[in-house]
């Protein structure tokens, strides 16, 4: 086992510049699974099963299919349709909507477990259909499931690095381009490998006095 | 599509599902290991897999292939096979998950089943073999089930270190072809079916060890809730 702390400290530049790529991509990511998952959520409450089923089989396939593959398929598909983004944008785009499909279900769990009298109570006091979602249902179902999403953005962070497959320079991405160069894998890698449970644990810590806070 | 590019498009499919199989069987074996140790009476015990399981979870599993693929032959001089390779990483990350379902199970079976072992004169070893898995392991299935389509998708994985599974072969036909739409919809379409085929296998399993202790499956399926324990992975494990 050979260790070399200046390939560690030669590689710290390169690891902030990965280290901020990951979390402009995991940040973005969460905010389009947080959006979209509320609207494939509610989509499967539409009472027409024209809506629901589509909508049901679709994200049932994205979810059992691989987030890697499906990287591919936007990021060489997509030019041949005629849509051009950049890398960092389908990859973001791609775990937006590959986590969406589990998002949904959280709110799905968090508007079932509204208690029946708040929709009863909505209907007494004749509230809109509008008014029942935005005033009574949606507030509390949030609150109920933000752990939960919390534990999504964990998982997320943890397929961040595949988007290093579509040329985006996150954080393993650098190590590797920075092992091509010098030859050096050990120090990056395990640099990278620890700053993943750092930030993962760091990350679960704030979740709990989240939960603490919003759920009582 | 020719047929010598569907042959090499079957030749992943065949690589992945001796991944599956294999990083399965090791998952397996390290989750109980692990979960069991988790509810063992030494603390040290406990602790070195509450160490394994905090590592293994909170790294990615990519950094983890790629340590395993890199780092292992540099650092200590194994270089493995690409599939053992794989294997390893795989099955010790998914494992891991994989120990929180079994400490879970373990700790939510009826503590007086537990006291009615002790009050009987049953060893551990005998208390854990015939009183608490055989009621523990139908409960673990629906969690293990999502996880083994997540172990699955991570196969996808290996790709990247060039090992031909089938995400490989895809990008293989789609050089040939210069034309990606086809056959990456084709490739998407033979993962759902094989977690389509995963996760009926896995219902028929639970039916069949629920009837063993006498109790009914869930009907609706596991729905994803907050989890105190703080399990971050995706699949709505729980």
């Amino acid at each position: 086992m050979n260790w070399d702390w200046n390939a560690v400290s030669d590689f710290m530049p390169h690891f902030w510049d990965g280290l901020l790529v990951t979390l402009e991509a995991l940040a973005l990511g969460s905010l389009i699974s947080f959006a979209l998952g509320l609207v494939w959520a509610l989509l499967m409450r539409v009472p027409t099963r024209w809506v629901r089923w589509p909508v049901g089989a679709v994200t049932e396939f994205v979810r059992n299919t691989p987030l890697l593959v499906q990287l591919f398929f936007l990021f060489y598909v997509l030019p041949e349709w005629g849509v051009t983004m950049s890398a960092l944008t389908t990859g973001v785009v791609a775990i937006g909507v590959h986590y969406s499909t589990y998002t949904m279900q959280v709110y799905r769990a968090g508007i079932e477990a509204v208690p029946v009298g708040q929709w009863e109570a909505a209907t007494a006091l004749s509230l809109s259909v509008r008014r029942t979602w935005t005033a009574v249902i949606l507030p509390q179902a949030v609150r109920r499931v933000v752990p939960a999403l919390g534990n999504y953005v964990i998982a997320m962070l943890k397929d961040t690095p595949l988007l290093m497959v579509i040329t985006v320079l996150e954080m393993l991405g650098q190590a590797r381009l920075y092992s091509q160069q010098t030859f050096r894998f050990t120090e990056p890698l395990t640099v990278i490998g620890v700053a993943f449970i750092l930030v993962s644990v760091l990350a679960s810590l704030l979740l709990r006095t989240l939960e603490r806070r919003l759920v009582r | 599509m020719t047929s010598g590019l569907w042959e090499l498009v079957l030749k992943g499919v065949w690589v992945t599902v001796q991944l599956l199989v294999l990083s399965a069987l090791l998952g397996a074996a390290v989750a109980f290991a692990a979960g069991i140790a988790r509810t063992h009476r030494l603390w040290i015990v406990r602790f070195l897999a509450g160490v394994y399981t905090e590592v293994f979870r909170g790294t990615s599993a990519l950094v983890m292939i790629f340590w395993v693929f890199f780092v292992l032959p540099l650092a200590f001089g194994w270089q493995l096979v690409p599939l053992w390779a794989g294997t390893l990483a795989l099955g010790l990350t998914y494992g891991a998950y994989g120990a929180e379902i079994v400490r879970g199970a373990l700790l939510a079976v009826d503590p007086a089943q537990q006291e009615g072992g002790i009050a009987l004169g049953f060893t551990p070893a005998q208390r854990l073999r015939k009183i608490l898995l055989p009621q523990a392991v139908p409960e673990m299935i629906p969690p293990f089930s999502n996880l083994l389509v997540e172990l699955l998708k991570g196969t996808a994985l290996v790709s990247v270190m060039g090992m031909g599974d089938l995400a490989f072969s895809g990008n293989l036909v789609r050089l040939a072809l210069q034309e990606s739409a086809e056959i990456y919809t084709y490739v998407l379409l033979i993962y759902f079916v094989i977690a389509f085929l995963l996760t009926r296998g896995m219902r028929a399993l639970e039916r069949k060890l629920k009837a063993g202790v006498g109790k009914e499956p869930v009907k609706e399926k596991a729905v994803v809730a907050a989890d105190p324990a703080g399990a971050p992975v995706a699949g709505g494990v729980r």
